[in-house]
């Protein structure tokens, strides 16, 4: 496992997402009305919608394509849907982010 | 063989008396009323909701066009009554209409008092009667500034608060020692002053008004002690006086009110009074309890039923000013033979005083917990002999027998003839069997059978629990859908807070309205933010976070994560040059598939979300904008060909579809917004099933609106005919910003129409030519801030971040 740089917390909008690339899959990094920062797996457990252009509330968000709701603390779905999506630990240094990723899952693209 | 029935005044009593009467004596009589205010009967207690913004006039007519026509009621508007001639019995009005009467009922109201000070008839002094009034109060409030309201009453308070709602500097001067000196005891007074000094209003007791000051219009009111406060508005609410000047003329007997006998018939066996101007058993009455009653007895007396007779009961007075709960009934000056219970709870803000005497309640006064005023006003009305219960009578209903028990068991135990609803005098036995009898389930048909809680509504709760009570599960108490779990408020509240108390960004909505979650949700935040660009286009600041992703990345996402790109295509016009770019871009971007759209144009689907800017920009270089085929905003303005071509066409509807987009392209709509024209009724552009639709007719242009073609399938109703192109754009337009401004997010103009009613519709952007200046202005404003291509706005690089990821990692090792 490593702590990889991101980049700085001002680049995602407040109470929007932007995206991760790893050759595997991507990673949606979020920041709530509070600050808060989360990173989770951008793929809805529904039908694989893209989670990074949902309209974020508090600490879930809703996915684009069929209003999942989906905790970005737990990537469990909340209400009556049930699934859940990977989460990643992440790290705020006074707005430097990181993200901790698997090494194998990176080695696996070469 | 139908009488004459002539009314003086079209107030509420009036009208109450006429629904009575149509029911009781349906046809008897031929019905004729003057009016002096140029409008309908509407409900004159609300106009404090309606100076506060929380209503509007239209939510406050009690009977509208439509009643008076099915009644075949005359209605004279804005014509007054100038004089009487009882040897001939007929009425002679100022515009010289004169009418003949076998019965003539006056319901002139009142006026209000005016204080003989110098200065009372600047321009900026006004009273509180009217719609009028309240029509001038707002014009004030418009321009900011200082409101001085004179006299701490009922309706002084109620002025001050609408006025500080509205954004004033009030102050209150009252010429009393305390507040609603009438109705409350010193006590309950200053709480009262204390409740309206934490809002912000000034209160200045034992203030003598000396003049009124000011050069053209009102500037400053002076006092007896010198002060002088900066005014830009005067409202004087001290009293009313009955009207009886037309009375007295006549020669009918007149106190302080034109004298009536308990079936309110006066000196002349002809004539009736009613309402405010009447005067019973030695008293006039000022509230709408006594004044319907007496409208109940008029109407039986003109129907022939002899026998009802007006009894004097003492009404509860209650303060219609939101967050601040008052009651009061009855008589509670102090006196050797009086006892009185008294509770105070200086930290909630409670205060109950009970007024006894031989241990029977003669008053009640209660203030900031009043949901026992109902129980207290029964055992004062039935002379309960209350020494059983005086240790607990205090703590309320729920408290007598021991334990206290949960509101809704209090309402259970109250008995049949307990009074529920004080304005319109109805009881809960009648409440509940009007339910069970004609299998009731909403509160607005409750309201319409049996007028409980349709005129003040502050026993509203009381209904809704009689309602629970008697349905049992059948009932669903929230008839107002909630626009979300955050909120209990439906759309159109909201709506209408945002506009009343100026609410310009979704924060300032979220505290004021008192949102239940810290940002909202998914579902409310795209709809504050549409009814705040519509409300404020110059002001409001579009709040990026709250659009749905099509709305924010200007393309329509796809299952796939991919997008579609469509660009606009004026009325389905295009040519060479356009269909070579659009093929040059498709080659470029390898875009696996090119599709031509409902609505006349074409649809490059599968683009890849980084190369939206770069696709844009070459479609940009061809001339093209953004088609927001995403958006809840105007889609498309389908046409066929028209004049120009078609051997059947009437007028040129292409060169008209395509002026009409031109000109509304780019404004954001409650929902999705379709148009045709069609140049002759064969309807090739299908026009018949839009949103707004025009069909050329040979005579000009037949517009269309309310059809659907999707989830439901709806031709079209017809607006109507005009006659020119001009015309034609003005009427879309201003339906278009109608719907703008009243529909609900997400709901589409058929669905919007059948619940605002088609003929309300055309009455306001057809008929009413002013009026459809008024939203054509509005929408032609909210142009100048939407009309922006949003493509060519991101090429230039706005949201950049939205089209690139924010890192790429893992990436590395393999590239080495």
């Amino acid at each position: 496992m490593n702590w990889t740089d991101i980049g700085h917390i001002d680049d995602i909008p407040l109470r929007g997402a932007r995206c991760v690339k790893t050759p595997g899959f991507t990673i949606a990094v979020f920041r709530t009305g509070e600050n808060e920062v989360f990173a989770i797996e951008n793929r809805c457990p529904h039908k694989a919608g893209p989670l990074s252009e949902g309209i974020v509330h508090g600490a879930s968000v809703t996915c684009p394509l069929h209003n999942w709701v989906i905790s970005l603390e737990s990537g469990q779905a909340l209400g009556a849907d049930e699934g859940a999506v990977q989460t990643f630990d992440i790290r705020n240094e006074n707005g430097a982010l990181s993200i901790l990723i698997a090494t194998p899952m990176m080695v696996a693209a070469e | 063989m139908t009488e004459k029935l002539v009314i003086i005044g079209n107030g509420m009593a009036p009208g109450r008396m006429l629904e009575h009467l149509f029911e009781q004596a349906p046809g008897r009589f031929a019905v004729t009323i003057f009016n002096a205010e140029p409008r309908v009967n509407y409900d004159r207690i609300m106009l404090s909701p309606v100076l506060s913004g929380e209503k509007t006039y239209e939510d406050i007519i009690i009977h509208g066009d439509a009643w008076y026509e099915t009644h075949g009621v005359t209605l004279h508007r804005g014509d007054r009554i100038v004089s009487i001639d009882r040897t001939n019995r007929s009425v002679t009005s100022q515009n010289g209409v004169t009418a003949a009467y076998d019965r003539l009922v006056i319901a002139t109201g009142s006026n209000p008092f005016i204080i003989p000070v110098p200065g009372k008839d600047l321009p900026g002094v006004v009273a509180y009667r009217d719609l009028d009034d309240v029509g001038a109060m707002l014009a004030a409030a418009e321009m900011g500034g200082d409101a001085i309201v004179i006299g701490g009453g009922l309706l002084g308070l109620e002025a001050a608060a609408g006025l500080k709602a509205r954004g004033m500097n009030v102050t209150v001067l009252h010429v009393m020692p305390s507040l609603m000196e009438r109705q409350l005891d010193p006590a309950a007074g200053y709480l009262l002053q204390k409740a309206l000094e934490d809002r912000g209003i000034k209160v200045i007791c034992k203030a003598n008004t000396r003049a009124i000051l000011g050069d053209g219009k009102v500037e400053a009111v002076e006092l007896d002690d010198g002060r002088r406060l900066p005014a830009s508005i005067v409202v004087m609410a001290v009293g009313i006086r009955p009207n009886v000047q037309l009375a007295r003329e006549a020669g009918l007997a007149v106190n302080r009110g034109i004298v009536v006998d308990d079936g309110m018939l006066t000196s002349d066996g002809h004539i009736m009074a009613l309402g405010e101007c009447a005067e019973v058993g030695g008293q006039v009455y000022g509230l709408v309890a006594p004044l319907y009653e007496m409208a109940r007895i008029a109407a039986s007396h003109l129907s022939g039923d002899k026998t009802p007779a007006f009894v004097h009961a003492d009404t509860p007075t209650k303060l219609k000013v939101t967050g601040i709960d008052l009651y009061s009934l009855g008589d509670f000056s102090e006196g050797p033979d009086r006892e009185e219970i008294v509770l105070r709870d200086a930290s909630a803000g409670i205060y109950k005083r009970l007024v006894l005497k031989d241990n029977h309640i003669i008053g009640t006064v209660l203030y900031g917990e009043t949901s026992d005023g109902a129980w207290f006003n029964d055992l004062k009305k039935k002379q309960v002999d209350i020494s059983g219960m005086r240790d607990t009578l205090i703590f309320g209903q729920a408290y007598q027998g021991g334990a206290p028990l949960d509101p809704m068991a209090a309402v259970a135990a109250l008995p049949d003839d307990a009074e529920i609803c004080g304005c319109n005098g109805v009881c809960k036995g009648k409440i509940t069997s009007t339910i069970t009898g004609k299998g009731l389930t909403s509160l607005d048909e409750v309201r319409a059978h049996t007028k409980a809680s349709a005129s003040c509504g502050s026993c509203t709760g009381l209904v809704e629990q009689l309602m629970a009570l008697t349905l049992g599960d059948k009932y669903n108490p929230a008839a107002v859908t909630p626009m979300c779990t955050c909120t209990d408020l439906g759309h159109d509240d909201v709506r209408r807070l945002i506009k009343a108390k100026g609410l310009k960004s979704i924060p300032a909505v979220m505290q004021e309205l008192e949102w239940k979650t810290s940002c909202g949700c998914a579902k409310c935040r795209p709809a504050l933010n549409y009814y705040l660009v519509c409300d404020w286009p110059d002001e409001y600041a579009d709040d990026y976070q709250s659009r749905f992703i099509n709305e924010r990345v200007h393309a329509n996402i796809q299952k796939d994560g991919t997008y579609s790109v469509v660009p606009r295509m004026w009325g389905g016009v295009t040519n060479a040059k356009e269909l070579r770019a659009i093929a040059d871009v498709v080659d470029k971007f390898q875009i696996p598939m090119v599709k031509v759209t409902g609505g006349q144009r074409i649809d490059l689907l599968g683009v890849e979300k980084e190369d939206l800017p770069a696709v844009w920009a070459d479609l940009g270089q061809a001339g093209f904008i953004s088609g927001q085929a995403y958006a809840k905003g105007l889609r498309t303005v389908k046409t066929c060909v028209g004049s120009d071509w078609c051997r059947f066409g009437t007028q040129d509807s292409t060169g008209l579809g395509i002026r009409i987009e031109k000109f509304m392209w780019g404004s954001w709509t409650p929902a999705k917004l379709k148009l045709a024209v069609s140049g002759c009724p064969r309807n090739c552009a299908e026009a018949t099933c839009k949103d707004i639709g025009v069909v050329c007719v040979e005579s000009g242009f037949e517009i269309h609106f309310a059809g659907a073609a999707g989830l439901d399938i709806k031709g079209t109703d017809v607006l109507g005919l005009v006659k020119t192109e001009d015309e034609a754009l003005e009427v879309i337009v201003g339906l278009t910003q109608m719907y703008r401004e009243q529909a609900r997010y997400l709901e589409r103009i058929y669905k919007w129409a059948k619940r605002i009613g088609h003929d309300e519709i055309r009455r306001q952007v057809l008929q009413d030519t002013e009026r459809r200046k008024a939203y054509y202005d509005r929408f032609v404003f909210s142009q100048k801030f939407a009309q922006v291509d949003p493509w060519s706005e991101r090429v230039s690089g706005k949201d950049k971040h939205e089209f690139k990821p924010m890192a790429s990692v893992g990436y590395g090792e393999a590239a080495e």
